[in-house]
C-alpha cells in the first residue's frame, strides 16, 4: 500500500510537470473464458471509436492496455488494477464487464488518481463505490422498469416474474414487480431460478400453473437464453397466449442466430438495438463490425465501450493530458452527446447515463433477425440508484 | 394430477439426456480406469462437427451425427497414441491433469476456430415440433434423446457383458499382464474401448445440445454433472449410470419446479446421500 501511495506520488508529480504526449487506458474485461465474445465487443467498440476519430487528442497520443478477467473475481480484478496503475501508468481506467469487478477496483481509484468509465457492468450501487466512477452502459432497474408500463398498457393483469438468482436478476425482478404493482397490476408469483439451469421445463410448467397472462424474464445472455427461449415455445406456452418480456439481455444480437423462430416476437426493453436507425449508429455500426470480424458478433457491450470511449476523450481535453481524476470527472458530469443508441447524458448527480429506453420486438429482417424498435421512453434515469 | 405426470415425462427425459452424454465417461473411468476431465471437451468436439456440417456443408441431421462421432474418434486416436496410452494405470492426480490440459487445449482451439458464440444443430422436421403423448405434449427432439438413450444402454450392455470383445476388456482391465500373456492385445483393446468412450461423447454433445447448447465453455461447464452421474452411478456399470442419470433427473426436476429458490441443494444433497450410503456407487463394484 505504501509502495503504492509513492509510486502514484512520483508518477502525479511527474505528469503535473511535464505534460505527458502518451496517455494510457487501462482496459479491463472479460477476453477469454465464458464471457469472451462480450470482451470482444468491448474491443470492437474501442476500435471503431479509434478508427473514426484517431488516436490523438489534442497533443496526446492516447495508448489502450488490455488485462484479461475471465471470469468474475474480485481480487484479481483489484490486483490487475493496482498492476495497471503502478506498473503501466495508466491516467484512465475502462471496462469491467462483471459488478465484483468494478466494486474491487473503485477503492483504489482516489489513491490512484485514475477516474474509471465502466464500460458494462450493470449495478446500481457501484456509482457510490467511488466518485471517480462513471459509466456508460446501463442498469437493469434502468432497462426493466419500463417493460412494467408496457405490460399494462397491452392489457396485462396477471403475471409471474422468473429470473436467475443472482444480483442483476434480483434487480430485474425489483425493477418489474414495483412497476407492475404500482401501475396496478397482480404478480402471481416470483421464482428465482439457479445459475446453472440447464432443462427450463420445470420452470415452464411453475409458469403454466401459475395461470400468468404473462411471464417476465430475466436470464444473464449465454447459453442459458437459448434453453429457456426453446423451452417456452416448446412447452406450448407461447401458443397457449401466454406474453414473454424481458429486458434486452435475453435477446442480444449475438445470440439471436440461435435462437432464430423460438425468439421470434419477444418483445424487450433495451438501451440499445444494433438495428437502431440513425446516422450515428451506422456509422458506428460500420467501424464496430470491421473491427470485430464477423458482424454478428456484435452486441451492446460494444456501445457501452464506444460511448466510454468518447467520455475518456473529454476528459483528456478538458485536463489538458495531465492526470487530475477529479477534474476529468467534474468535466463530464452532465456532458451530452448524440449516441449510436440515441441522445444521452452523464447525469451530474450519479454519474450513471441518462438515455432513452425502446421497446423492440424480435423480428425477421431480409433473412437476418433483428431485435426492432417499436417504441421510445426518453430520458430514462436510474430508478434503482438512491443517494448514499 | 396432471403436474405430477408432466414433471415425472420431464424428469425422465432429463435423466435421459445425462445418460447419453455421461456414459462414455463411465467407461472409460470404470473400464478403462482412467479419470478422463476431457470428456466434456469431446463432447463439445461432436457437437461442433455437427453445427458445421448442418450449416457449413449443408447435410442432414443424421448425416451430420455421423460426422460427428467419426470426426470425432478420428481426432481422439493420435490423442490415445501419443498422450492417453502413456497415462493408463499413473495416479489419478497425473490423469486429472493431463486431460484438464487436453480439456483447456481444446477449449482455445475451439474458441480460436468457430468463434465465442453459441452454435446450434437445426433439428429435422420430424424432430423439430412437439409430440402428443395423451396428457401433454413434448418436445419430440426430447423422444429422441431418451430412444437414444435406451439404444445406447442396450447395446453397451451387450457389448461389455455379452461379446467376445467385452471378456477381452474386462480381462484387460482387471490384469493387463496376463491378458497379454493370453493372447490379448490389450493395446487394441483399450484403443478400440477409448475410441467408442469418445464417439459416446460426441453423440451425446449432439442429441444433448438442446439442453446443454455447444459453445466453447460447454467443456468446464458440464464437466461436474458427468462427474457426479459417474460417481452416483458407479463407474463402469451401465445400469448403474442408467439409474443414477434417472433417479437424479428426478430429484432435480422435481426441486427445480417445488422449491427453484433452493438451486441445486437438493440435487447435491441426493449425490452426498448416496455416495455415503454406496461409497462405490449404486450399482458399482468395490475394487
Amino acid at each position: 500500500m505504501k509502495k503504492l501511495a509513492l509510486l502514484t506520488l512520483a508518477l502525479a508529480m511527474s505528469s503535473g510537470v511535464a505534460v505527458a504526449d502518451t496517455i494510457k487506458i487501462g482496459v479491463v474485461g472479460p477476453f477469454s473464458g465464458p464471457a469472451a465474445l462480450q470482451g470482444r465487443n468491448f474491443q470492437a467498440g474501442i476500435d471503431a471509436w479509434l478508427a473514426l476519430h484517431g488516436n490523438k487528442i489534442g497533443n496526446n497520443t492516447i495508448e489502450i492496455v488490455y488485462r484479461d478477467l475471465p471470469a468474475a473475481d474480485p481480487a484479481k480484478s483489484a490486483a490487475v488494477t493496482r498492476d495497471l496503475i503502478v506498473g503501466e501508468g495508466v491516467q484512465y481506467l475502462a471496462g469491467y464487464y462483471y459488478t465484483p469487478d468494478a466494486m474491487a477496483a473503485a477503492p483504489i481509484l482516489v489513491e490512484g488518481n485514475v477516474p474509471m468509465v465502466v464500460f458494462n457492468a450493470a449495478t446500481s450501487a457501484i456509482m457510490n463505490a467511488s466518485p471517480y466512477v462513471v459509466r456508460t452502459s446501463f442498469t437493469t432497474w434502468q432497462t426493466s422498469t419500463p417493460m412494467a408500463s408496457v405490460a399494462r398498457e397491452r392489457g396485462i393483469k396477471k403475471a409471474i416474474t422468473v429470473v436467475t438468482d443472482y444480483g442483476p436478476g434480483v434487480d430485474a425482478e425489483s425493477a418489474f414487480v414495483k412497476g407492475f404493482k404500482d401501475a396496478g397490476g397482480e404478480i402471481v408469483a416470483s421464482v428465482r431460478m439457479p445459475m446453472n439451469t440447464n432443462d427450463f421445463s420445470p420452470i415452464m410448467q411453475r409458469i403454466k400453473d401459475s395461470g400468468a397472462e404473462a411471464v417476465f424474464a430475466f436470464l444473464p445472455s449465454g447459453p442459458a437464453t437459448l434453453g429457456f427461449m426453446k423451452s417456452f415455445a416448446e412447452n406450448g406456452l407461447r401458443k397457449a397466449g401466454v406474453t414473454l418480456l424481458a429486458p434486452g439481455d435475453l435477446t442480444q444480437e449475438s445470440d439471436l442466430p440461435a435462437l432464430r423462430d423460438s425468439a421470434l416476437g419477444t418483445l424487450t426493453t433495451f438501451h440499445y438495438a444494433v438495428s437502431h436507425d440513425s446516422q450515428e449508429n451506422k456509422a458506428f455500426v460500420e467501424a464496430a463490425s470491421k473491427a470485430i470480424g464477423d458482424p454478428a458478433n456484435l452486441s451492446f457491450p460494444a456501445v457501452g465501450a464506444y460511448d466510454g470511449m468518447y467520455v475518456i476523450s473529454k476528459m483528456i481535453e478538458a485536463t489538458g493530458g495531465k492526470q487530475d481524476a477529479k477534474a476529468a470527472v467534474e468535466a463530464v458530469k452532465g456532458l451530452s452527446w448524440t449516441s449510436p443508441r440515441g441522445p444521452v447524458t452523464i447525469n451530474p448527480q450519479n454519474r450513471h447515463i441518462t438515455q432513452n429506453i425502446y421497446l423492440r420486438e424480435v423480428a425477421e429482417d431480409n433473412g437476418k433477425y433483428i431485435n426492432k424498435e417499436i417504441r421510445t421512453f426518453e430520458k430514462q434515469g436510474d430508478p434503482g440508484w438512491k443517494a448514499p | 394430477m396432471q403436474t405430477i405426470l408432466s414433471i415425472a415425462v420431464d424428469a425422465f427425459a432429463y435423466g435421459m439426456v445425462l445418460f447419453v452424454i455421461s456414459i462414455g465417461l463411465s467407461v472409460t473411468m470404470g473400464l478403462m480406469k482412467v479419470v478422463n476431465l476431457a470428456h466434456g471437451a469431446f463432447a463439445m468436439m461432436g457437437g461442433y462437427l455437427a453445427a458445421f456440417a448442418t450449416h457449413q456443408l449443408g447435410v442432414p441431421y443424421g448425416v451430420a451425427i455421423v460426422v460427428a462421432v467419426a470426426g470425432t474418434v478420428l481426432a481422439a486416436v493420435p490423442l490415445e497414441r501419443w498422450l492417453y496410452r502413456r497415462i493408463y494405470g499413473a495416479p489419478e492426480l497425473t490423469q486429472v491433469l493431463m486431460t484438464i490440459g487436453v480439456t483447456f487445449v481444446i477449449i482455445g482451439v475451439a474458441n480460436y476456430v468457430m468463434g465465442p458464440s453459441l452454435k446450434t444443430i437445426p433439428l429435422p422436421a420430424a424432430l423439430e415440433g412437439p409430440v402428443d403423448i395423451g396428457f401433454r405434449s413434448i418436445a419430440a427432439h426430447k423422444l429422441f434423446a431418451v430412444a437414444t438413450g435406451l439404444i445406447v444402454a442396450g447395446a453397451l450392455w451387450v457389448l461389455i457383458e455379452r461379446t467376445a470383445f467385452g471378456v477381452k476388456l474386462r480381462a484387460s482391465v482387471d490384469n493387463a499382464a496376463m491378458a497379454g500373456a493370453l493372447g490379448v492385445r490389450t493395446k487394441i483393446v483399450y484403443a478400440v474401448s477409448f475410441a467408442a468412450a469418445v464417439g459416446l461423447a460426441a453423440l451425446g454433445g449432439v442429441v444433448g445440445a438442446q439442453l446443454l447448447p455447444i459453445e466453447p465453455h460447454y467443456a468446464l461447464r458440464y464437466m461436474v454433472t458427468f462427474l457426479v452421474v459417474v460417481s452416483v452411478g458407479g463407474a463402469g456399470s451401465i445400469p448403474g449410470a442408467l439409474l443414477a442419470c434417472l433417479l437424479l433427473g428426478a430429484v432435480e426436476t422435481t426441486g427445480r419446479y417445488l422449491m427453484p429458490e433452493f438451486g441445486e441443494f437438493f440435487f447435491y444433497l441426493a449425490v452426498i446421500a448416496i455416495v455415503c450410503l454406496f461409497p462405490h456407487g449404486l450399482l458399482g463394484r468395490a475394487g
